[in-house]
């Protein structure tokens, strides 16, 4: 029984979230919302928890940039001293300036690819991926919100649904 | 209002203390004998053609050379007296500088048409009204230069520039007249600007159409243009100069960093203090998030100018162009370094996360110590060739910040009573009300 949604379509934007507002007021879990384009406030309606990726994308930064540390001092002071430009090589720490750019460059690009990695992991996305897409409307002019039957009265539910405004409202086995 | 009531005790309590600080200070150096500049000539004896070497270390030759202690006295002596002019240089041209980066800043919002920002327009607009004072004490202590009050500007002395030949070179642009019209042209400039813009502002509240907001867009965008190029040549001017034989085409922007930065970190601790008062209640948590947006990203931008500087120069390494950096380095170690510390990690750990930057004591904290590190900034940029070796940060420092600090408090919170703190016909105010990141 707890396979089975409820697929409610709406055609704007306001409504959608007045509708979600409504939704969880009355303790109805709501799976996932499908819009034509990023609702601006979505996330808090529905009470997700905020993004933990900024705090991954910190640390790979943080690790970008030991990688840098250790590789430069490997490579420019420890394996292959040279002298460059009247700097010779072998103290790290004389040699600091010269190394900042790949210290910043590594932890950029560490925290962006990283991160970029990370997101596509969590949201179970790779490439050649088939789109889970409940219905082709929601990406040009209509927004669905699937909501979970589980225990609740199906067509009690549907006709709070459809009194939140919604256009159609569908239940599908999943 | 309270606040300009406030204002106004705490810059009359804290100026009469400190002029006379700094009286004393120069008072009981006068006692000294007299004898000026002839250690800096020597220095540029010393330096003769004056390709190659430092300052500092055609001093140390200097004082080698004549091996007598009486000549590193007099030294000493000189870059004592200069210590007071210094201090006051620093904090004249620290708040000056501030209040013209609230000038640029408030340009920035209205050329952009910004629509978040409108609700501080009137903050942004009292603190420039320290703009015309600041800039009268600059001017002020310009011409003392320019008729040997003191040996701020070493190119000023007539008797250096005949014994240097670098100097000599660039003496059709360093020289005291010209030097002067260029202050007046750049001050004249930027107050001519500011009156305009403050006087459109208030206007438009009056009036039931947009003309001179459109006005004022147009002025922004010509202050700007105006400012960017007055400001590159005054920084050359007021700061680089003060090392005559040094020069970096990056200074100006460098100094920019710094004074944006300064401003915004201002108007984020004013907007604070008056909401914090109940004087502005359609300024909400996002406003303060932009500022200090605005902090983190400027500080990180300061110190991309700073690094880029350093490198540059540290990397080539030609002797005439590091000398700046051996006497910052060798002389100044702690302030200098401190500072980059101070202006770049701690902005950037206290303001990296997203929610630090609502927090409005986080904010508060942070923006002191952007101030302190930026008043260092100054500091180190200025000390080195005036004061050399001789410095520390003693009475006449913190004096001066006081007098400056209270007169800065003191004109900018008088500017805020005098008109609404809301500019209630912006055709943005209402965005900017409901502002919601």
């Amino acid at each position: 029984m707890s396979s089975k949604v409820i697929h409610a379509i709406y055609t704007d934007d306001d409504l959608l979230m007045q509708a979600v507002k409504q939704t969880r007021e009355a303790n109805y879990h709501i799976e996932e919302i499908y819009t034509p384009f990023p609702v601006h406030g979505l996330d808090k309606a529905m009470g997700l928890e905020p993004t933990r990726l900024a705090i991954t994308s910190f640390l790979y930064g943080l690790v970008g940039l030991g990688v840098a540390i250790s590789m430069m001092n490997f490579i420019m002071i420890q394996d292959w001293p040279q002298d460059i430009g009247g700097k010779p090589s072998f103290s790290f720490l004389e040699n600091l300036p010269a190394f900042v750019p790949i210290m910043f460059e590594l932890t950029v690009f560490f925290a962006a690819h990283l991160m970029v990695i990370t997101f596509y992991l969590r949201s179970k996305l790779w490439p050649f991926k088939q789109a889970e897409n409940p219905d082709l409307r929601t990406t040009d002019d209509h927004f669905l919100m699937e909501v979970s039957v589980s225990n609740h009265n199906v067509e009690k539910m549907s006709k709070f649904l459809s009194d939140t405004g919604a256009l159609e409202v569908n239940l599908i086995n999943k | 209002m309270i606040v300009g009531a406030i204002g106004l005790i705490y810059g009359f309590l804290s100026a009469p203390s400190s002029i006379e600080d700094v009286k004393e200070i120069i008072a009981s150096q006068e006692v000294h004998e007299e004898g000026h500049a002839a250690a800096e000539e020597t220095t540029h004896h010393v330096d003769g053609v004056g390709v190659d070497k430092s300052q500092e270390l055609a001093a140390t030759g200097a004082e080698n050379a004549h091996s007598d202690e009486d000549a590193h006295a007099e030294h000493m002596l000189h870059q004592l007296q200069n210590k007071p002019w210094a201090a006051t240089y620093v904090a004249a041209f620290f708040f000056f500088m501030i209040a013209l980066g609230a000038l640029a800043f408030y340009a920035v919002q209205y050329a952009s048409m910004a629509g978040w920002s409108p609700v501080l327009y009137r903050v942004m607009e009292g603190i420039t009204a320290y703009l015309l004072p600041g800039s009268i004490i600059m001017f002020v202590l310009f011409v003392l230069s320019g008729l040997q009050f003191n040996h701020l500007f070493i190119w000023m002395d007539p008797e250096v520039v005949a014994n240097d030949e670098i100097i000599q070179g660039k003496e059709a642009y360093l020289n005291v007249p010209f030097f002067l019209i260029r202050a007046a042209i750049y001050i004249a400039g930027w107050n001519i600007f500011r009156f305009l813009l403050r006087r459109n502002s208030l206007r438009h509240d009056e009036v039931d159409h947009n003309r001179y907001y459109r006005m004022n867009f147009k002025l922004s965008a010509g202050f700007l243009v105006f400012f960017m190029v007055s400001e590159s040549m005054m920084s050359w001017d007021w700061i680089m100069s003060f090392d005559p034989h040094w020069f970096s085409t990056l200074f100006g922007w460098y100094l920019f960093a710094s004074l944006f930065v300064a401003a915004i970190t201002v108007i984020a601790l004013v907007t604070m203090y008056l909401k914090s008062r109940g004087y502005l209640p359609t300024v909400n948590d996002s406003h303060i998030h932009d500022l200090a947006k605005f902090m983190f990203g400027m500080s990180i931008f300061w110190t991309y100018l700073w690094f880029s500087q350093f490198m540059l120069i540290w990397y080539s390494n030609i002797p005439e162009e590091v000398t700046y950096y051996v006497t910052r380095i060798e002389d100044f170690g702690l302030p200098y370094f401190g500072m980059v510390a101070l202006n770049f990690i701690f902005p950037v750990l206290m303001l990296m996360n997203s929610d630090y930057k609502r927090i409005n004591w986080f904010v508060v904290m942070t923006g002191i110590i952007i101030l302190v590190g930026h008043y260092l900034d100054i500091y180190t940029m200025v000390m080195p060739a005036t004061v050399g070796k001789s410095w520390f940060i003693g009475v006449s420092e913190i004096s001066a910040v006081l007098f400056f600090g209270g007169l800065f408090i003191l004109v900018v919170f008088n500017a805020l009573t005098k008109a609404p703190l809301l500019a209630k016909r912006n055709p943005f105010i209402k965005e900017s009300e409901q502002f919601h990141y």
